[in-house]
């Protein structure tokens, strides 16, 4: 089976939220349905030396969606049998299994899972596969991003071209065993590793 | 990709124009399916796409691809063109321009013209017809230029609607100029103190363009913020993070805030008090010219007034810029960096590394955004800064900049003119209220008034088209409530608008507009870097309910005050016919640019053109040959030293806290974080750009509020003497005002500095309480206009906050 995934430059990403718009405009999602999360993550300290001040501030942002992973930790806690893999390992919800339990939103360390109100049904993002097998075009986040941070591809090309590092802080949000995600990172040059305590998510409201 | 190098031309393909303009109904044929299937709303009906553009002022111009079905928009892409190589890229829109199928949907909308029937402000109208509003309007309009002459009417500023060229905020200058005239006003909310002040020092405002930074070795953001401000896919921060991974040039970002343009991609942040830009300057200033890394050939042959050399005959000795750093001059006081460390709260260790830096790696392009000078004391600001790049030789070179902001080359777009305006004199942009409160006071030497002594009549009428200004973007909002209240001093307030904001409850006429995508125009790029385009918009949708466009409506106006004026407004043309005579225009200088009718047979489309000369290098001319090619200054050459000021200083009415100078010197200004007023407020508070909104536009569409809370920036150490927590509801007031709004508790500002994303919309019970509930910065801004300008010091505040 072939698998697909994302890439993210957290060098040239600013967290401006352009793809999650996108992705809202295409999926038509209300505001609390967020396939695609934009995280900042930020820390540092701020010390007076008599009217001057010095700091250590860091902060950067993290833009994820669904990681498509190998080992989908949603579809194996899914009590419906609603969440597959498909040929391109792309996971998604057939909504007509669901029984929006949000087992699998629990489990998720990427919080990719939404749940539905109006259908009483988890959603998430399917990295626009409609759209991608139709055109040959990538998923909408992709095309939107204007600052060329985000790719979308086999995930094993996109591994030799810009190697392996699948986590970073603040994700996964979930410790655990990796449910080996199909994501790959070029990490900002403030990058923290994942675990990592000295920073904080600067922006819970918005995730 | 091949380049026409010869021209710098940059050709699209026929086939890349056409392909992706073309309707979906048309693909299908072809052999693909766009978006058969996966289009957001059901229904059946073939999709429809047109280009159309995002045009509100943010300083990018972005492309939309619009999908409608059924005459309702499903759907919204951006430019999709070519294979989006770099010089030749796509202009992508922002969250914002993503977010546009919620504008022109929105439930919200203005659907007819309506009349205030409560008092301004309160926001009670009743729904009359066209013909009664352009009656209203009219007989009104004619009575105050009788009554009052045509100088008694103003269009109040406004940028709502932007980069159009019919759809645009100023075109009301048209119809009035067609009907007499009307007062002007110079400068801009943006940029009223550097554009006052730069063309002192340099004749004009210009920077290199920002692609330019592939030849630069050191990136100096000073109050620079693209990354917030101008986030377009074909804009500066695009231009500025593809042109550094060229040249890997270190950045240092200059900002009371940990801004997204840093956010981990600076080598450096320096985090310095509102306010004290110059300070810092002179610092700099002095480590470079004590450790002789200053420029001193190109100070000599380029530049007035460095040292006693270059000094004018008319300056007293000892005023030069040496002096003045040295403490050689009045004051005594050597700038040191331990004095600036003082003043604006970076150390002095920090300030000497700057200078090193800035003395060492060449070129640098030295850039500030128009924080710094939309201070009390920006006007000096804006001009310090500029000095960074004199001192340093980086004037005129590739990769180097002026210190102004980024320049951007322009493909020469025709704009729809707007007529000359037979009353010549003006206003400062800032200073509508006092020209309805105190009109006939106002004086060219305290008030600013230009082509003038003194204004002769105060306004009677605003007009405002796209413009959230009275009670959402002007400064203290509760202060311009009280004035317009009386309604015999102004007497009409006549609005277009789309939404009914703050400001448009003031209106006595208010008349509902189309959106850009609703309509054909051409709109033309703005900071673009070095890739000029121009954007041929067609209609997503027909007109709903009794929304009309501005030229309609522009024309009935003109038609009530009389058939004369309507013909000069007109000129017996069409807005499609106008479109198709701007086109003819901007392809005579574009000569590859597709026509008018083949573009709108193909449902509009982008046209892009590379700068011939690759990078836009400001005052390269100056600096190859400052005798063939002098600056417009009087003496030609960069004015460190200004007679010009010199003279204003002397003759003009200023409280002594307001200054100008010859020299770009630190001058405190009022309401300073040193002010005595810290005592009762001590916080400063500054407004920055937020990525939900464009200043106000936008400001009401949900999941761009969802997505960027509207939040009160405060350092953890100023909120925890307060009890406050991240994303607790916080009060923030002075003697001018309360707003509310959530607190976001981070590091990434400077302690005793915070920051409210200015443009939320203004919510407030005007006749009882007067408490903002929106978190409209306004609400707490100086109505005190800067020396020079008489411009917007609207990050020159004291608050306090408290926990709600």
């Amino acid at each position: 089976m072939a698998q697909n995934g994302f890439y993210m430059d957290l060098v040239r990403c600013t967290g401006c939220k352009t793809c999650a718009m996108a992705c809202k405009d295409y999926k038509d999602l209300p505001t609390d349905r967020n396939f695609r999360r934009i995280y900042e993550y930020a820390g540092g300290d701020w010390k007076a030396n008599g009217a001057t001040w010095q700091n250590d501030v860091f902060a950067y942002y993290v833009s994820v969606a669904c990681n498509h992973c190998a080992k989908p930790v949603c579809l194996e806690n899914c009590p419906s049998q609603a969440i597959s893999k498909d040929e391109n390992g792309i996971v998604s919800i057939d909504e007509a299994k669901c029984i929006g339990c949000g087992s699998c939103k629990d489990v998720c360390p990427y919080d990719a899972p939404q749940f539905d109100a109006a259908s009483n049904k988890m959603s998430k993002c399917d990295a626009c596969k409609d759209r991608t097998a139709e055109t040959g075009a990538k998923p909408i986040c992709v095309e939107a991003c204007p600052l060329r941070a985000l790719d979308f591809g086999s995930i094993e090309e996109l591994r030799a071209a810009h190697g392996t590092l699948d986590a970073v802080a603040p994700i996964p949000l979930k410790e655990g065993e990796s449910t080996e995600p199909s994501i790959v990172i070029k990490p900002n040059p403030k990058g923290k590793p994942s675990g990592d305590k000295t920073g904080t998510l600067a922006n819970p409201l918005e995730v | 990709m091949d380049r026409k190098t010869d021209s710098g031309l940059l050709p699209l393909s026929r086939r890349e124009f056409l392909g992706t303009a073309a309707l979906a109904s048309a693909a299908l044929a072809a052999g693909c399916a766009p978006f058969s299937s996966t289009t957001p709303k059901s229904g059946s009906g073939s999709t429809k796409v047109v280009w159309s553009a995002c045009a509100v002022n943010c300083g990018s111009r972005c492309a939309l691809r619009i999908h409608s079905r059924n005459d309702e928009v499903v759907m919204v892409e951006t430019d999709n063109t070519g294979n989006d190589e770099y010089g030749n890229h796509q202009v992508r829109a922002c969250l914002r321009g993503r977010s546009i199928r919620r504008w022109i949907n929105h439930p919200d909308r203005l659907k007819y013209p309506m009349k205030r029937v409560g008092k301004r402000g309160e926001g009670k109208f009743e729904r009359i017809s066209w013909s009664e509003a352009y009656k209203l309007i009219g007989d009104k309009m004619n009575e105050i230029i009788a009554k009052y002459s045509n100088e008694a009417i103003h269009v109040l500023y406004g940028t709502g609607v932007d980069g159009g060229n019919i759809t645009n905020s100023n075109v009301p200058y048209r119809l009035m100029n067609a009907c007499g005239g009307f007062l002007s006003r110079y400068g801009s909310y943006s940029t009223a103190q550097i554009a006052a002040a730069m063309p002192y020092t340099y004749g004009g405002n210009s920077g290199n363009s920002p692609d330019d930074i592939e030849n630069s070795k050191l990136v100096v953001m000073f109050g620079n913020n693209p990354a917030e401000t101008r986030m377009s896919g074909g804009g500066v921060t695009y231009y500025v993070e593809q042109a550094r991974e060229r040249s890997k040039a270190k950045m240092i970002v200059i900002d009371p805030r940990y801004s997204d343009t840093a956010a981990g991609r600076e080598d450096e942040w320096i985090a310095l008090r509102p306010g004290t830009d110059a300070a810092l300057v002179a610092g700099v200033a002095h480590v470079l010219i004590s450790e002789k890394l200053v420029d001193q050939a190109f100070l000599d042959k380029y530049c007035v007034g460095y040292d006693e050399k270059t000094l004018p005959a008319s300056a007293p000795k000892n005023s030069h810029y040496k002096a003045y750093i040295l403490g050689q001059g009045p004051d005594k006081t050597a700038k040191t960096p331990a004095w600036a460390a003082g003043i604006t709260g970076v150390p002095a260790a920090t300030i000497t590394n700057l200078a090193r830096q800035l003395g060492t790696l060449k070129p640098a392009y030295i850039v500030q955004g128009w924080g710094p000078q939309r201070q009390a004391n920006g006007e000096m600001n804006s001009r310090a800064i500029a000095m960074l790049a004199i001192l340093t030789g980086n004037v005129g070179i590739n990769g180097g900049n002026t210190g102004a902001r980024e320049g951007s080359w322009s493909i020469g777009g025709e704009w729809f003119g707007f007529l000359d305006n037979p009353v010549k004199v003006s206003i400062p942009v800032f200073m509508w209220t006092d020209a309805i409160d105190r009109g006939t006071e106002m004086t060219a030497t305290r008030d600013g008034i230009r082509n003038k002594d003194k204004l002769s009549v105060p306004i009677k009428m605003l007009f405002c088209y796209a413009s959230n200004v009275i009670a959402n973007q002007h400064s203290d909002i509760n202060r311009t409530h009280e004035i317009l209240q009386n309604e015999s001093n102004c007497e009409l307030i006549v609005g277009i608008e789309q939404f009914l904001t703050s400001s448009a409850k003031y209106y006595d006429i208010l008349l509902p507009d189309l959106l850009v995508a609703e309509q054909e125009d051409l709109v033309l790029h703005e900071s673009a870097g070095n890739m000029g385009y121009t954007i041929m918009c067609q209609p997503a949708t027909t007109a709903k309910f009794e929304r009309k466009p501005i030229y309609e409506i522009l024309s009935g106006i003109a038609k009530a005050v009389g058939a004369e004026q309507h013909q000069k407004f007109t000129e017996g043309k069409t807005q499609e016919e106008w479109i198709e005579y701007l086109c003819a225009k901007t392809k005579e200088r574009n000569p590859e640019m597709p026509s008018y009718s083949e573009l709108k047979a193909q449902g509009g489309g982008i046209y892009k053109r590379l700068a011939p000369e690759k990078h836009v290098v400001a005052y390269k001319d100056f600096r190859d040959d400052p005798i063939a090619n002098p600056l417009s200054t009087p003496s030609g050459k960069i004015e460190i030293y200004s007679e010009r000021l010199a003279t204003l200083a002397a003759t003009w009415e200023l409280d002594p806290i307001d200054v100008i100078h010859p020299l770009p010197i630190f001058a405190e200004g009022f309401e300073s974080w040193r002010d005595p007023l810290s005592k009762k407020y001590p916080l400063q508070m500054i407004g920055h750009h937020y990525k939900g909104r464009t200043h106000s536009s936008y400001g009401c569409i949900d999941v761009l509020m969802a997505a960027n809370p509207q939040e009160i920036w405060i350092n953890p150490i100023d909120a925890e003497k307060r009890g406050i927590k991240h994303g607790d509801r916080v009060r923030v007031f002075n003697a001018r005002g309360e707003t509310r709004l959530l607190a976001k508790v981070t590091t990434r500002i400077l302690p005793g500095v915070t920051s409210i994303p200015q443009g939320a919309w203004h919510n407030a019970d005007m006749f009882g309480d007067k408490i903002d509930n929106g978190g409209c910065v306004n609400t707490l801004t100086s109505p005190r206009p800067s020396p020079l300008a008489k411009g917007n010091p609207q990050h020159t505040n004291l608050v306090e906050i408290a926990k709600l």
